[in-house]
């Protein structure tokens, strides 16, 4: 089936998931009724129906404590970073009803999110959000380009801020990775070098504030009543390219009879959110995160695998299909699980205008093993959240 | 300190392992992409993050540790211009990093939106910057093609 932005928008999650071949362990007959604590996500093209290998799904965000509430299609999910942040555009009236966090100097609080290439700027908010049926009370989350007050120049320093769908690609973001706070401690009072991802505003003029742990943007997961302690993502296995495929995002860990972690083999990272991964007899930082579009490992040099011309200019394009495989393992448990996977030219890919969903979609990535969203397609992974008690141990780990 | 006039004699041979304690959280305003590695020396006071200078056969490294954790490293050639830069934590002042060639990065990466969805690869023919990561490991490397010392690849950035 082909996904338009037309149909996308006006499919509802349990739609999605009885409209497409399979939807993981949530899915079965048009029939069925989701179990309670599943999210439906789709891969698609997004908002702007260009996104490749994008996971996106549906958050409901609420006045504090009352029931002016408004859905937002296409946030994409994104196990690469922490907390909730959506456009001020998709959110629309509410976002006036919204209260707006103020610092302890009783200034307006401000985020500088800073993302591996860009930032996004805005206030910070208060909401109840809702995924499945479970809601975060009073969860602060960003809205982006949602004021006049200016990025400040320290905000822009590092890189573009993208404040509308065309720049981000999506209405949102859904962090719902390892952590819970964005920043962490480095942003926290007790910090010696804040990296500055908050700020206090005084009319248009903005400086860098320290922000405590618990006011600080961060994933709603960790904060939901039960099934708080992780995710669990799954999406089907496809045979090659296709528009677009439906999948869950299962709540908790071990809490139901839907999240268990049977087999799966457990990986905590080390404290910058990374495994290890051995390709070719040496270990390189890896990670498992869903809003990296592609596997990005490494450079032609190391993998010898060629890089795309204008046309697809960021990705690998081999000659021919390439089988690769890699070792992912923990340093904290041992674990070790090897992973084959297949790379084909993403200028061929692209080539069918009407796909969105690539599993063999690779590009470079310096000295790093960035397992993205072709990594989930086909698997079960388990993401638990620091400090959370699971039947596999504590989290923060990925298992799979 | 670090100055190192003749490039047939490399500085780093004679510059040990030196650690400098610096005094504000900003990056320090040392050679940015294509400048001149020697205005190192007279910022380094006024800089908060520690330093320490590699020895390299065909070029220097000196790298830094911002107190947050981010790990900077800037490669200068023997004649003691600064042709690459890597860094690796937190998001680094790209602006301060890449000096000249900073409005350059912003363009190519606003123009590069759609297809890719994190990290980018870029190349305007003279710089080229890729970058990847996640939230709170955001790692990157940068360099001039133009300035890469003779024999040096560009592979020796990381």
């Amino acid at each position: 089936m082909q996904f338009s932005r037309a149909t996308l928008s006006l499919l509802g999650a349990v739609a999605v998931c009885s409209s497409l071949v399979d939807c993981g362990s949530g899915g079965g007959s048009s029939t069925s009724v989701p179990p309670k604590n599943t999210q439906a996500i789709v891969v698609s093209g997004g908002p702007d129906n260009n996104y490749a290998n994008g996971l996106f799904t549906t958050v409901t965000v609420c006045a504090p404590g009352s029931s002016n509430c408004q859905s937002v299609p296409n946030v994409l999910v994104d196990t690469g970073s922490y907390g909730l942040r959506l456009l001020a555009s998709a959110v629309g009236s509410l976002s006036g009803a919204l209260p707006q966090q103020t610092g302890s100097d009783g200034n307006p609080v401000f985020e500088c999110a800073q993302f591996v290439d860009s930032v996004t700027w805005g206030p910070v908010k208060v909401a109840d959000v809702v995924l499945a049926n479970e809601s975060a009370k009073s969860l602060p989350i960003e809205l982006i380009g949602a004021s006049d007050v200016p990025v400040p120049s320290g905000c822009k320093a590092i890189g573009p801020a993208e404040e509308d769908v065309t720049s981000l690609g999506a209405n949102g973001i859904l962090g719902i990775g390892l952590f819970i706070a964005d920043c962490g401690d480095a942003c926290a009072p007790a910090s010696a070098a804040n990296p500055g991802f908050y700020y206090g505003c005084m009319a248009s003029s903005c400086s860098v504030v320290s922000e405590p742990l618990n006011m600080q943007v961060q994933n709603p997961v960790a904060l939901f009543p039960v099934n708080n302690n992780g995710v669990v993502i799954t999406l089907p296995s496809v045979s090659g390219s296709s528009p677009g495929i439906g999948g869950s995002m299962v709540l908790g860990i071990g809490t139901a009879d839907n999240n268990g972690l049977a087999s799966a083999a457990i990986f905590p990272p080390d404290k910058f959110g990374n495994l290890l991964t051995t390709f070719k007899g040496k270990q390189y930082a890896g990670f498992l995160d869903t809003g990296s579009n592609a596997y990005f490992f490494l450079d032609s040099k190391t993998t010898g695998i060629a890089s795309c011309s204008s046309a697809a200019k960021g990705f690998y394009c081999p000659s021919s299909p390439v089988s690769l495989s890699a070792t992912n393992s923990s340093s904290q448990n041992g674990s070790s699980s090897t992973v084959n996977f297949t790379i084909v030219s993403a200028s061929q890919l692209f080539s069918n205008n009407n796909d969105f969903v690539f599993p063999s979609l690779g590009g470079p990535n310096p000295s790093t093993f960035d397992w993205g969203l072709p990594f989930f397609i086909g698997r079960k992974v388990f993401i638990a959240i620091e400090g959370r008690p699971t039947p596999g141990g504590s989290g923060p780990y990925w298992a799979y | 300190m670090w100055k190192c006039l003749s490039p047939a004699v490399f500085c780093t041979l004679r510059l040990t392992v030196s650690v400098v304690i610096f005094a504000v959280s900003s990056l320090p305003a040392f050679g940015a992409l294509g400048g001149d590695v020697s205005s190192v020396s007279s910022d380094q006071a006024h800089l908060k993050a520690s330093v320490r200078v590699l020895a390299g056969t065909s070029y220097s490294v000196h790298e830094m540790l911002t107190p947050s954790g981010t790990r900077v490293r800037q490669f200068a050639s023997p004649a003691g211009i600064v042709f690459g830069i890597s860094w690796q934590g937190f998001a680094p002042d790209l602006q301060q990093l890449l000096g000249e060639h900073f409005e350059e990065y912003v363009a190519a990466v606003s123009s590069q939106r759609g297809r890719r969805g994190r990290g980018v690869h870029i190349d305007t023919g003279d710089l080229v910057v890729e970058t990847g990561g996640h939230m709170r490991f955001v790692v990157g490397r940068a360099w001039l093609r133009s300035k890469l010392p003779q024999g040096v690849g560009a592979d020796a950035v990381q």
